[in-house]
């Protein structure tokens, strides 16, 4: 692990959004868009059911705002790759002294700036229009968040190797790869809800712990530790399939010569 | 002699019924400018992939400075750097921002200074504060090879550094590649189809085809053997398979196990 290769990777990739303002508007105009409509569906809800409106419900800001923590960090990771397969800056970046390790730990920060800019503007949002307060999970939320950012770290790398394993026409995984796993992920209904026949799919995923800890945690105002072992536990074992997986990639696309493929883009 | 910079022996890749580069064998000493020719799928572009590590050989041995590739890649990236035009860097940085970034990924010290340094050696330094994406061909190739002299490589791979320069600036690069290797003491791998470029730059010749090398020599060794004007003639009797025996000839001993 070399820091200022970390460092210069990081500082390439924050360059680039203060060179292109357009992207900072998607950073923040998706997530503005996700908050303002299950908002305005949760008052609509609230509107109509009078005092049978279940408490629950409230928490799909909640569900908007942590869902975001794992999509900002997942395309940390995997729009990185293509950034510079867009730029066709790919052979520069893998000719250059530059580990895998390197690289990994650079897109984990980018993952990890993108996901505090987004969740703390739709966290103070979420107070100001819905006076809903997704700090009342006080220092529960710390761990909560950290297992939301290694899923979406995990989930970015998985992405990044099927696009280097099936070329540049997969790049639409980058943005796919989340969406394969959220009906499953208790993301805004919990698993119970889902049929008991696929309950043993969100079992497999650490955020259906995170989301259903979310709502005991909001409900009950304790922390459930449960939910937070599992999360940890599974995170563990997805980090490092995804980092082996990644690693083997890489080593595959230098045998067949994948990375080069992405140059004649 | 001392130890070469680059040392390429028995060299193979094969991607399944392919084989791109078929047992292929040259050396670089150092300061010298090694012209790899060849048409286009002569294996060139291959090579030099496998000589930066981005793509794994099937058989043979990559040493440079000594070292094995395969066993010391991160360690000798550091010494070495590339410059291509397939290659771009980021459009939508400034100048100075992608020669930073590069800079602290080489460890280059001094960095402002060296970004200054070689902006002003390829006469781009009033371009420091322009966008890259808005650079013309000619000044984005001229920034490419900045980022590849930022961090004084003792070996540098120029992959067709002249394809898309108008005759002026590509005297220029010429001019600037000769220069590095006589102020900075470094050795060059340099591949082009421009004859001009080789016969001006090159101090000897690896002529490659279908994966294979054919010849080794300077430019005047090569085509007093094979009787031709010039090396653009010899190029497209070569690419038409025009009486060229297949098999190395070497006019180096160092150079080939013939």
């Amino acid at each position: 692990m070399t820091p200022s290769t970390i460092q210069a990777l990081v500082l390439r990739n924050l360059f680039l959004y203060t060179r292109t303002p357009v992207r900072v508007v998607e950073l923040l105009f998706w997530p503005l868009v996700d908050l303002l409509v299950w908002g305005y569906l949760t008052v609509f809800l609230q509107k109509h059911t009078g005092g049978s409106f279940p408490y629950q419900i409230t928490f799909l800001i909640g569900s908007v705002i942590l869902w975001d923590i794992i999509f900002r960090a997942q395309q940390g990771v995997a729009l990185y790759f293509l950034e510079d397969v867009w730029s066709r800056n790919l052979l520069n970046v893998f000719s250059a002294p530059v580990t895998n390790v390197d690289y990994l730990l650079s897109t984990y920060a980018i993952g990890l700036i993108r996901a505090a800019i987004t969740s703390l503007m739709l966290s103070m949002l979420a107070i100001v229009l819905y006076s809903f307060n997704v700090f009342e999970l006080t220092w529960s939320l710390i761990p909560f968040v950290f297992n939301l950012l290694l899923f979406g770290w995990a989930l970015g790398m998985i992405s990044t190797a099927l696009i280097v394993r099936w070329g540049p026409a997969a790049e639409t995984l980058a943005w796919a790869v989340p969406f394969f796993i959220q009906p499953f992920a208790a993301v805004y209904y919990p698993v119970a809800s889902l049929p008991p026949a696929i309950q043993w799919i969100a079992h497999c995923i650490p955020c259906s712990y995170i989301f259903e800890g979310m709502r005991d945690g909001l409900n009950s105002g304790g922390v459930s530790w449960y939910n937070l072992g599992m999360a940890t536990g599974l995170n563990a074992v997805y980090m490092t399939l995804a980092g082996l997986l990644f690693v083997h990639v890489m080593k595959t696309a230098r045998e067949k010569g994948l990375l080069t493929k992405f140059v004649s883009q | 002699m001392s130890e070469p910079v680059l040392q390429v022996s028995n060299l193979v890749k094969k991607f399944g019924e392919l084989t791109p580069v078929n047992g292929i064998s040259f050396e670089i000493q150092k300061g010298e400018i090694l012209g790899l020719l060849g048409a286009n799928g002569a294996g060139k572009t291959t090579a030099i992939n496998m000589i930066l590590g981005i793509v794994t050989p099937t058989a043979g041995k990559i040493r440079v400075f000594g070292k094995d590739l395969a066993q010391e890649r991160i360690a000798i990236l550091r010494r070495m750097n590339f410059c291509s035009t397939y290659t771009q860097l980021p459009g939508n940085l400034l100048v100075w921002q992608n020669l930073l970034v590069f800079g602290k990924i080489y460890r280059v010290p001094k960095l402002k200074s060296r970004i200054d340094e070689v902006l002003e050696m390829l006469e781009i330094r009033h371009l420091k504060d322009r966008v890259s994406g808005n650079l013309s061909a000619g000044e984005s190739t001229r920034l490419n090879l900045c980022k590849a002299l930022l961090n004084k490589p003792e070996l540098l791979l120029l992959d067709e550094p002249t394809a898309s320069l108008d005759p002026d600036i590509a005297d220029k690069v010429r001019k600037v590649t000769r220069r590095i290797r006589k102020e900075e003491g470094a050795s060059i791998l340099y591949t082009s189809h421009n004859m001009r470029d080789v016969e001006e730059v090159c101090d000897r010749i690896v002529f490659m085809h279908q994966g294979k090398i054919l010849f080794v020599g300077t430019s005047e060794e090569i085509l007093g053997h094979f009787k031709e004007k010039s090396l653009e003639d010899l190029f497209i009797r070569v690419a038409r398979g025009g009486g060229i025996d297949a098999g190395p000839v070497s006019f180096d001993s160092n150079s080939l196990p013939v």
